[in-house]
């Protein structure tokens, strides 16, 4: 509502709350990773031209045997662990974030549909929705990827089809608060059409509460698609993110060989932990009810 | 002279729990499907003129924002005639009414929910007007700055948001939208209830102002006597969905006739000490909606009520000078007694 | 109207500010009034003007970031303002009773009406069981309640708007009390039913001896009901006095202007008299007096300094530098 206002005031807030700002600071430190890290890092842990087999399963630089050339130590093919975490992070954040714009945009569109125009429309989505909601997210998605096969796009059609029921029924029930208030008749009498009606009035006024459902799903997206891509669903070999690199080492974790899998781990939970504590905070700060 | 708006016979009813899991119920032993209607409007006949203010009042629920809304064609009227400037709109689809919303507009109650929070107000005032007219982008800012000026804004209002505005301000802003398109009648439901008396002042004073300069026919809703004593030409009183009493301002003020219109007249209070006792006081509540009384609408609550009305429903009849009213005592009027 | 050596409610110089976000609201800024015991007053003004807030600061009710800056309020001799939360609570209800415009805000709808009135007795009297389920049962009946003792066993939401504001005030008139301050009691109701409403509030705290302050915007309502009548206009009192002096001669501007911008149906005018303008913003008042932006009569004074309730007439008094004669129009 009072956007400027608003703006201010979270700026205000924000910058005393120490676990709004730790989230901020490790995002945006995950963030610098993934656009400069692959420039700061000399292997592309993908070009199979310049691993070394020689070079397989050395240590991180600090334990006897480690070699400077790989800070983290290296994998089976003599892959470096940390340019190996980066360019899996962003394969990672990249399938995280692409599902939840995809998730929110058909969401949001459904759940306008299913408010504004109600009657069979509603029952159709809302029921989909339920029965949706009545399996466990992890295995609609095992499911799926199971029948498509592995592949980028094929894990960004089943978390979408496992993420867009919360927008819908956000934004539904948004919209159905919306939809009564006095601007819209007005709008109405103004002679705006239905779709006007929704594009300009009713969605604006819906959207901040996808702000706080949208970051945190970021994060159980990341965690989907690691666990998918352990199970060996998920991303392709040739692609690998955090979730398939934890897999990799994993065969060799109790052999001592555990810097394969332990950092491309700790990766995942500080990414999914910065976000939890932003969402959080935006919870707090958006959520009219607890003002 | 045709009338700006005639309705005939106007009814509203409205399904409680539409959703059909919600409607099924077991009635011995078999499942049925029940609707619960609400009638909130129950066959409501009036007419305004070119430039005559026409004031429904009554409580809340008696359907005086019903009508309004359903006249404004935000509801779809269950059945009825609403005719515009001759031409009946009560069954036209949304895109059907297109040409006729630039002759009807209308002013909202609460000044804070009738404006989109996160539209400028030089977007919410041409908003009428882009729907509904071809004009130029320069031609909409030349007229919405006319728009403002004319409701005692001015143009650099234009670029803010509503938040920042007060009440009163809001309200201009209002009534500013409903002007854009030259309406020849704007709907005012319940335009100054939500603001404090001082402004409320300025609101009627403009109201007037804007009636006297463009030749506006108003369909005035209010609860308030004394604002509707002083903006109405004339005035229909509402109980329960039902047109009780209508009658000029002055005629009605003078000589009520329904019970019902004597009691509110008796119950509202006034600043003015020197006022005899209350004439009928009002005992109990009004009934709900959704199970009407048989007959007379007001007999629950009637101090004069008898068998008669509970069996039959007395009818708006014409009592001569304009005055109008639904009352059995008009046929008995030796039981009019205090 | 009684007339004791002390009054019961002696207020001073209260101040109330909101430390907010955007900068300190000074809601009430420096009330002072007195009450009688019986004395019925009506505390009126506009949004903004601060009325429910000194309501609410009688009562100790001010939660962060409001606070009661300075001031005293002696109830019966004993000071209230900022005394510690466990008095006040001993205090609320058995002494000073409030009614909510929303009797849904102070009912709490998953208990019993019942339920709600005996812990009211048993927190503030010594009654047993039996006794208290009595007071009960009369109570409700007094406030014009069918049927009391079956009603005991029914929750808020099974009663109509109208019904449920008498439950409100048989609660608030059960122990007693000898101060209830009413916050828009009968503004959510119709007008049939506030006039119920009003008449029952009239009777039951004639009849029980009691003082009341009735928060309203509403000045009809304060003419029909209220013995005195201070009006609040920015936080500050800029009239009180007897309510037909004030009325029927205002000596304050702001007054004169929210009694003729209310349409009198016995005088139509073709145009009210209106008050111009809008209520400043009450982070940043201006130099002076507050209403002088919208007043006719202001002169270069009216900026400079901030007038004092000063005594005009027998018991009226008003803080304008130019105060109006009788009969005349601001």
């Amino acid at each position: 509502m009072m956007t400027r206002i608003l703006a201010t005031q979270i700026a205000f807030n924000w910058r005393r709350n120490l676990s709004a700002i730790s989230g901020t600071v490790i995002l945006l430190a995950c963030l610098f990773m993934v656009a400069v890290g692959p420039s700061l890092v000399a292997q592309n842990p993908y070009d199979v031209m310049q691993l070394n087999l020689l070079d397989s399963y050395l240590p991180p630089v600090w334990l006897e045997g480690g070699n400077p050339n790989y800070l983290l130590g290296t994998d089976g093919q003599g892959r470096d662990v940390l340019a190996a975490v980066i360019y899996g992070t962003r394969i990672s954040a990249l399938i995280g974030l692409s599902a939840t714009l995809l998730s929110c945009v058909i969401g949001t569109f459904l759940g306008l549909m299913a408010g504004y125009f109600g009657g069979w429309i509603d029952a159709l989505i809302m029921r989909v929705a339920d029965i949706q909601l009545s399996f466990p997210s992890m295995l609609i998605a095992l499911f799926l990827m199971s029948a498509f096969g592995t592949g980028i796009d094929k894990i960004l059609i089943s978390l979408t089809a496992v993420g867009w029921v919360v927008y819908a029924r956000t934004v539904r029930g948004s919209t159905l608060g919306e939809r009564q208030r006095e601007y819209v008749q007005a709008a109405r009498v103004a002679g705006l059409r239905d779709a006007a009606i929704i594009w300009r009035h009713i969605l604006p006024n819906v959207m901040t509460p996808l702000i706080v459902v949208a970051t945190v799903q970021v994060g159980t997206f990341i965690l989907i698609e690691a666990s998918l891509s352990f199970l060996g669903v998920g991303v392709p070999v040739t692609q690998p993110s955090l979730g398939l690199l934890i897999k990799n080492g994993f065969d060799v974790l109790f052999s001592g060989l555990w810097w394969t899998s332990l950092f491309p781990g700790l990766m995942i939970m500080a990414m999914v932990f910065g976000i939890n504590l932003l969402g959080d905070f935006l919870r707090d700060e958006l959520n009219p009810r607890l003002k | 002279m045709t009338a700006m708006l005639e309705v005939q016979d106007l009814r509203q009813e409205f399904r409680l729990n539409p959703g059909l899991l919600d409607r099924i119920s077991m009635k011995g032993g078999r499942l049925h499907l029940q609707d619960r209607i609400v009638s909130a409007v129950s066959g409501v006949s009036f007419s305004i003129a070119k430039r005559e203010v026409l004031a429904l009042v009554g409580e809340s629920g008696c359907g005086k924002s019903t009508v309004a809304k359903a006249i404004a064609r935000i509801y779809r009227p269950t059945a009825g005639n609403i005719r515009l400037d001759g031409q009946d709109i009560a069954s036209l689809s949304q895109a059907e009414l297109l040409p006729y919303r630039s002759k009807m507009q209308m002013i909202f109650q609460d000044p804070f929910a009738s404006l989109d929070p996160r539209q400028k107000v030089r977007d919410i005032v041409a908003e009428p007007l882009r729907a509904q007219s071809g004009l130029a982008s320069g031609e909409v800012a030349e007229r919405v700055a006319a728009l403002l000026a004319k409701v005692g804004l001015n143009t650099e209002h234009a670029g803010r948001y509503p938040h920042q505005f007060s009440g009163g301000q809001r309200q201009r802003i209002g009534i500013a939208r409903a002007l854009s398109v030259n309406p020849g009648l704007i709907i005012a439901d319940e335009p100054v209830s939500a603001l404090d008396v001082s402004v409320q002042a300025q609101i009627l004073n403009l109201m007037m102002d804007l009636r006297d300069e463009f030749g506006l026919a108003y369909l005035f809703i209010s609860h308030d006597l004394s604002v509707v004593h002083h903006i109405a030409d004339r005035i229909g009183v509402m109980y329960l969905g039902f047109l009780v009493e209508t009658a000029p301002r002055d005629r009605l003020f003078a000589m009520p006739r329904h019970p019902y219109t004597r009691a509110l007249l008796s119950a509202a209070p006034s600043i003015n000490p020197t006022r005899s006792r209350p004439e009928i006081e009002l005992q109990g509540e009004v009934p709900s909606a959704l199970a009407l009384p048989s007959g007379c609408c007001f007999r629950t609550r009637c101090p004069y009520a008898w068998d008669r009305c509970a069996q039959e429903r007395p009818a708006l009849r014409d009592m001569g000078d304009g005055q109008s009213v639904a009352c059995h005592l008009t046929d008995e009027p030796q039981r009019d007694m205090p | 109207m009684t007339t004791e050596m002390q009054p019961l409610l002696r207020v001073r110089e209260l101040r109330t500010w909101f430390h907010t976000f955007s900068g300190i609201v000074k809601a009430v800024n420096g009330v002072s009034f007195d009450l009688a015991a019986g004395e019925v007053m009506g505390l009126v003004g506009e949004s903004g003007g601060g009325k429910s807030v000194v309501g609410y600061s009688l009562l100790g009710l001010i939660d962060p970031p409001g606070k009661i800056e300075s001031g005293s309020i002696l109830f019966d001799g004993e000071e209230l303002a900022n005394a510690p939360e466990r008095r006040l609570r001993e205090i609320r209800g058995r002494e000073i009773a409030m009614i909510f415009q929303d009797p849904m805000t102070s009912l709490n709808p998953v208990h019993t009406v019942g339920r709600q009135m005996d812990e009211m007795l048993r927190l503030h009297t010594e009654l047993d069981k039996k006794a208290r389920r009595q007071r009960c049962v009369e109570m409700l009946e007094s406030v014009g309640i069918a049927r009391a003792e079956e009603r005991l066993e029914s929750y808020p939401h099974q009663f109509s708007g109208g019904m449920r504001q008498r439950v409100v005030i048989a609660i608030a008139l059960l122990a007693k009390p000898r101060l209830i301050i009413a916050d828009e009691p009968t503004t959510a109701l119709d007008v049939t039913i506030q006039a119920q409403i009003l008449r029952l509030m009239r009777r039951e705290i004639r009849q029980q001896g009691a003082s009341l302050i009735l928060v309203t915007h509403d000045l009809a309502v304060v003419a029909e009901m209220v013995d005195k009548i201070t009006v609040l206009y920015c936080g500050r009192v800029v009239e009180t006095g007897p309510v037909r002096q004030v009325l029927e001669a205002p000596a304050h501007p702001y007054t004169r202007g929210l009694i003729d911008s209310i349409p009198d149906p016995a005088h139509r005018l073709p145009r009210l008299r209106q008050i111009p303008g809008t209520v400043p913003d009450i982070r940043a008042l201006p130099k002076g007096c507050a209403f002088r932006a919208r007043c006719s009569g202001a002169a270069a004074i009216c900026s400079e300094v901030e007038p004092s309730l000063v005594a005009r007439a027998e018991g009226q008094s008003a803080a304008c530098h130019f105060p109006l004669v009788s009969g005349e129009t601001a």
